[in-house]
């Protein structure tokens, strides 16, 4: 191999975006140190429970946590398959990808957080719930996405297809949610509920309510430091690409 | 619309099933430029609402004549809902003591899975033949082409749910043609045929696509599923009008969504990049 195979030298150089992705990472690190401690030790324990059920109740942090990552995920992916569909800008397809591969982690996060919770709480890891229905067949669906754009080879025919089926996948999900609700429901309405058949349902005390907030804003960090990471990786990985293209 | 015709000139030289002939000299063509030439194929886009149902029934009479001369899907539909209710009556056969406990259920998931053997044909065999191109080339709107191969689909699907009840009604001793199954009937399979026909020309393009359609279309289809299931099922019951009136609402409110949706999206999927 002689030197005038590679004519420069590519030096890897930090810019300003890898340090404040940094900075976004080590927040994001002292933000769900934060909650640990919230969830575990300060947040006072439900005084409506006793024994495992008061010690499970302490998941509900990372539970709600992971669930509002998955939403928050999932309605990014919305913004960035709908404004991709418009400007045909593949950034955004970037975008679409990234959360929705981070929204699948989160997603996954509280389906078994919610199945560890379950067991001693409503005595069984699954119910047909509409809350369970909704995620799992969520997570399926997005799960498909992944799936569907590795089998399209095209670059563009990818980034439109993917984005068009992401579209109509988080468009249904509220119709599953309804549809399970009004099939049958036990799981308490955690937020201006009104539902009388609800096993369960809870007042939150001034310390766990302020564990949520902690959690809530943790989470959001937590999506925001892992979706843009992946997306400026599937920008390289795309320029990789064209490189090595160019390069044949 | 129109510059659809414009994208697509250029392929004309290469489609084989279309008979136009093309001028291979360019400077016979000059003196008077025939239409086709000079890429001026004018989209009949006038005529109203009956032109325009025209050009669906075009396109759906088109696949219909094909599977009449081809028996290629219909028939593999209807020997499958059939083998799958007889496997559903075998596996329930030992334990379930009613079995009109178990036949809403039994119905929608062969009508599920009788669907995506179908929809995988209506768009994987233009891909095999190599016909796509020529049914883009059609001088229709995109969206007659879709709602021409919901049609079809319809009919197929519809086709093989006439078998599956007779099959059912034999195997689990439940008559289920009563008018709200009917209904119920008519409606899932609207919303699961025009879902279902957007994604099948979405899943024509990928590798594996036969085995991709059912995890893209199954997961997407589980509202229609639940409201098929429980208007079935309280039909199957004999319970309360108001609950019945309710779902099938419901189902036709989805088959409104789905239906615009699908209709708005699918202009989108063959433009060329």
């Amino acid at each position: 191999m002689s030197t005038t195979a590679l004519p420069r030298r590519i030096a890897v150089r930090a810019n300003g975006w890898d340090f404040a992705q940094l900075l976004l990472n080590l927040l994001t690190v002292a933000a769900m140190a934060a909650l640990m401690w919230a969830a575990l030790v300060y947040a006072k324990p439900a005084t409506n429970l006793a024994g495992t059920e008061q010690t499970a109740q302490r998941i509900f942090y990372l539970h709600m946590g992971c669930n509002i990552g998955a939403l928050a995920a999932f309605l990014m992916s919305l913004i960035g398959s709908i404004v991709y569909l418009i400007t045909r800008n593949l950034d955004w397809d970037r975008v679409t990808q990234a959360s929705i591969e981070v929204g699948t982690i989160c997603g996954i996060g509280t389906t078994l957080t919610g199945a560890i919770w379950a067991k001693p709480t409503w005595n069984t890891y699954w119910t047909w719930d509409p809350r369970l229905t909704t995620v799992t067949i969520t997570l399926l669906i997005y799960v498909a996405y992944l799936l569907f754009r590795n089998g399209i080879d095209n670059r563009q025919t990818r980034a439109r297809f993917g984005n068009i089926y992401a579209m109509f996948a988080f468009l249904t999900v509220p119709m599953t949610y309804y549809s399970a609700r009004w099939f049958r429901t036990i799981h308490p309405v955690v937020f201006n509920g009104n539902n009388p058949d609800a096993q369960g349902g809870f007042n939150l005390g001034s310390t766990m309510n302020q564990t949520l907030w902690v959690s809530t804003i943790s989470f959001c960090l937590l999506f925001s430091a892992l979706m843009i990471m992946r997306w400026r990786q599937l920008r390289l990985e795309d320029r990789i690409e064209a490189v090595r293209e160019e390069l044949e | 619309m129109d510059q659809h015709c414009a994208v697509y000139m250029p392929k004309l030289i290469n489609c084989k099933m279309t008979n136009i002939s093309l001028p291979t000299d360019p400077i016979a063509a000059t003196p008077t430029p025939s239409p086709l030439a000079m890429g001026t194929v004018q989209m009949r886009t006038g005529g109203g609402a009956a032109a325009y149902l025209r050009k669906v029934w075009a396109i759906a009479s088109k696949d219909l004549r094909a599977e009449l001369r081809a028996k290629e899907i219909f028939s593999t539909m209807a020997t499958f809902s059939v083998l799958a209710v007889i496997i559903f009556g075998l596996a329930f056969d030992l334990r379930v003591q009613r079995s009109a406990m178990v036949v809403p259920g039994v119905l929608w998931v062969v009508i599920l899975y009788t669907g995506i053997l179908g929809l995988n044909r209506s768009f994987g065999a233009e891909v095999d033949r190599g016909s796509l191109s020529a049914l883009l080339l059609a001088p229709v709107d995109r969206s007659a082409i879709y709602f021409g191969k919901v049609l079809a689909n319809l009919v197929f699907l519809l086709a093989a749910e006439l078998i599956t009840l007779p099959a059912i009604l034999v195997i689990f001793n439940t008559n289920l043609f009563q008018t709200w199954v009917l209904v119920g009937l008519l409606l899932g399979t609207l919303g699961y045929v025009s879902v279902g026909t957007l994604f099948a020309a979405l899943a024509a393009s990928a590798r594996a696509r036969e085995s991709l359609l059912p995890i893209l279309l199954l997961p997407v289809m589980l509202p229609v599923f639940m409201a098929g299931l429980k208007l079935t099922a309280i039909t199957v019951d004999g319970r309360g009008m108001e609950e019945l009136q309710r779902w099938v609402g419901i189902l036709a409110a989805y088959d409104l969504i789905f239906l615009t949706i699908a209709f708005l999206v699918f202009d989108m999927l063959w433009e060329e990049t």
